[in-house]
């Protein structure tokens, strides 16, 4: 068959229309970053009076520091949990919210509320509620002999920037899930359903494996939201203590750059930071998504 | 929320000034981390400055949190948008002074614009704190506290102790407690904030142990820390079985946000903090009665206990603005060294009252004699002659090296290091940062 094939013989215009896009490419991704390599290679004072190039010296000074090898592990074990019960618990409610009729809508619109609330307020209010001297958890807790203190125990504190990061990932999780739910042919579950299948057959044999495409999408993004998006959450809540038990790469990035005034230091953790989720995406791009089907 | 408040403040504030006056005035843009009823006074004195002549605006801009506040200055700075005047910490002291550059020194900005700059005019601790080598003022000191004990005279009546006699050593702050615990006056004897500042900078101080040589960094940038101690040591020892045993409870990192509610809430009868938590003790003690009193020491290590040291910040002058601007930022520095000026802040604040004219003045107003405790700061920080241990600090990176050694102590609370490998690896972690510092600045 032959298909007609529309011609632009200007060879200007394409890159013209692409120009704005360009632009902002350049200007808020490409140019920070190159700014951020080159920074990693050299020590400066905090005002940039006097800036030496030092080559590799502030990546060997990382890996060399057990800080920051404890940060990378901590921040595996945060971006791991965040995204798994944020896709789990949304995907939960998804499925719940898909098998109603009528009150469906009114549930969408409650659970998308907290993805409107800003990372430091979420913070806030988690800190707030499991706060161990005026937190109404911590009280709750004490009824069942469980001693909450996020200050001193460095577990509780992950799992508190856990849940608060992974709440505020939950809206947004949903939707997809909700959106991708309902384009599974109702045809197909009800086919299973006369051939004698279950709900929970139906769901892992034929709704699951539709709604890979979604579920992949969503773990990039989930994974991304946990390395780089927290740093409020934990800002407000943990502030990266006790003891490093909670201080993610970003937040050492933050804290490291921002307070510390550490500029190269900061940099090259950020470089790192960069190859790390450029590698994670092409893994999951590379292995991941062979499995996914479309 | 109070920074969308201090915003519009500031705004409406910005409006009804430029309406009512000529425009033919020099605008002095003044950054500063002054936030709720602090910021509020602190816009009163510059709209009274502006209000006292018609040459100069003094433009007050909240910037957030103290280290906040420094990094926009010095991000500004580097984009050549600096403010005139910025607010910095103490903790930033080093890193300011070591920036020769940027800074244009307040006894020169002075002696350049004719104004009056007279030394011997403020407290000796805060002169001991802010000069240079050479013994000049690099900045103008605005806000200066020290750390002070807040109890709680109802908890103590309660545990059977008299609530007039607050606990003057630690091993009395240790008996005390227990008789609190014990007694369920309160759940807990003691908290504090500020563990790097007041658990161990003070600390070393008032029992003139150094915390780290040349001087406790005044000699110079090859400063090497010491607080790892024998005292040292066994103040943390003692606080980590204290808080094991329940008498002590820890209030967080840095500022430790979590010890005042542990106080107000009376959950905790005894609360070490900076002079200026002084209003917000009172505010918030509607429901007992507070009694204040100096910070605890060892009496097995000295019996005669030295000066604490500085906190709070000082205002620093930055280069490359034009003349007629700091023509009118020394005019501001003459008035803000009023005593009448000075008074005010300090007895609204709990800060310290930073010259010898405004503490005169307040004794002669009798506000000493009227408000009981509000004196403890300032005869703590003078008290005896200051020695190099005592003197203060002076460290680069000091806000990198603060956040170790909280990180280095929740070690020790959790059991993960005991007090002499929680503190050597502070030392170490420290001296690493004190090296960078050193190489980034020489």
């Amino acid at each position: 068959m032959q298909t007609k094939r529309t011609i632009f013989p200007n060879k200007l215009l394409p890159y013209l229309l692409l120009t704005p896009q360009l632009a902002i490419t350049i200007i808020f991704f490409l140019w920070p970053a190159g700014q951020a390599l080159k920074s990693s290679f050299e020590r400066e004072d905090p005002f940039g009076f006097k800036t030496t190039f030092v080559w590799f010296h502030n990546y060997a000074r990382l890996f060399s520091d057990p800080e920051y090898l404890n940060s990378v592990w901590r921040t595996a074990i945060f971006a791991v949990s965040v995204t798994a019960i944020s896709m789990s618990v949304s995907l939960l409610l998804a499925v719940a919210v898909n098998r109603l009729l009528r009150s469906g809508k009114f549930y969408t619109t409650l659970l998308v509320w907290p993805y409107a609330v800003a990372p430091v307020v979420a913070g806030i209010l988690w800190w707030f509620m499991f706060n161990p001297t005026i937190g109404i958890l911590p009280y709750l807790l004490d009824q069942f002999g469980i001693n909450w203190n996020h200050r001193i125990n460095g577990s509780q504190a992950m799992i508190l920037v856990v849940i608060a990061a992974a709440w505020k990932q939950i809206s947004y999780n949903f939707l997809f899930f909700v959106a991708g739910l309902q384009s599974v042919p109702q045809s197909l579950t009800e086919a299973a359903a006369i051939d004698g299948a279950g709900p929970f057959k139906r769901f892992w044999t034929i709704v699951f494996p539709l709604l890979s495409p979604t579920t992949f999408f969503l773990m990039i993004v989930n994974i991304n939201y946990a390395m780089f998006d927290t740093f409020g959450t934990i800002d407000a809540t943990t502030q990266g203590g006790p003891a490093g038990a909670t201080n993610t790469l970003v937040y050492k990035v933050y804290a490291d750059g921002f307070l510390g005034l550490n500029i190269g230091s900061s940099s090259a953790q950020s470089v790192m930071l960069m190859l790390i989720v450029i590698a994670l995406t092409v893994i999951q791009f590379r292995w991941v998504e062979r499995r996914v089907q479309y | 929320m109070l920074r969308i408040t201090a915003a519009a403040g500031l705004a409406a504030l910005a409006v009804t000034l430029t309406s009512s006056v000529a425009m033919a005035q020099t605008e002095i843009a003044w950054w500063h981390a002054m936030g709720a009823e602090l910021g509020e006074k602190l816009e009163s004195i510059a709209q009274g400055f502006n209000e006292s002549q018609s040459d100069y605006k003094i433009v007050p801009v909240f910037k957030g949190t103290y280290p906040e506040t420094l990094t926009a200055a010095i991000a500004a700075f580097r984009a050549n948008e600096q403010p005139a005047i910025v607010q910095v910490f103490e903790v930033g002291t080093g890193t300011m002074m070591a920036a020769k550059g940027a800074v244009y020194p307040v006894y020169q900005l002075m002696a350049d614009q004719g104004e009056p700059w007279d030394v011997s005019g403020f407290l000796t601790p805060v002169t001991g704190y802010y000069s240079d080598t050479d013994g000049n003022i690099l900045s103008m000191p605005f806000n200066s506290s020290t750390p002070i004990m807040y109890y709680n005279k109802d908890v103590f009546e309660k545990a059977g102790l008299d609530p007039e006699v607050a606990p003057k050593t630690w091993a009395e702050v240790e008996q005390f407690s227990q008789k609190i615990v014990d007694s369920g006056a309160a759940k807990c004897g003691f908290t504090t904030a500020w563990v790097s500042w007041i658990q161990t900078e003070n600390l070393s101080a008032i029992h003139d142990q150094p915390f780290g040589t040349l001087e406790n960094g005044f000699g110079g940038l090859g400063t090497e820390f010491t607080f790892n101690g024998d005292v040292q040591v066994k103040h943390w020892d003692n606080l980590k079985k204290w808080a094991d045993s329940g008498l002590f409870q820890y209030g967080g990192p840095v500022g430790g946000s979590d010890a005042p509610p542990k106080f107000y809430a009376q959950e905790c009868a005894m609360f070490m903090n900076s002079s200026a938590g002084r209003a917000g003790v009172i505010l918030n003690s509607k429901d007992f009665t507070p009694g204040f009193a100096p910070l605890p020491y060892y009496d097995d290590v000295t019996t005669d206990p030295k000066n604490s040291i500085i906190g709070g910040a000082t205002l620093w002058t930055l280069n490359g603005r034009s003349p007629e601007e700091y023509a009118g930022v020394a005019k501001f520095f003459t008035y803000l060294s009023q005593p009448e000026i000075q008074a005010d802040w300090h007895q609204f604040s709990g800060y310290l009252p930073i010259t010898n004219a405004a503490y005169d003045l307040g004794k002669e107003q009798g506000y000493y004699a009227a408000n009981p405790g509000s004196d403890i700061a300032i005869n703590q920080i003078t008290r005896g002659t200051p020695t190099a241990n005592s003197k203060g600090i002076r460290f680069g990176n000091l806000t990198q090296v603060r956040d170790v050694v909280d990180s280095e102590f929740e070690a020790l609370l959790s059991g993960q290091k005991n007090a002499q490998e929680a503190l050597d690896a502070a030392v170490e972690r420290g001296n690493q940062i004190l090296r960078d510092f050193e190489a980034a600045n020489s």
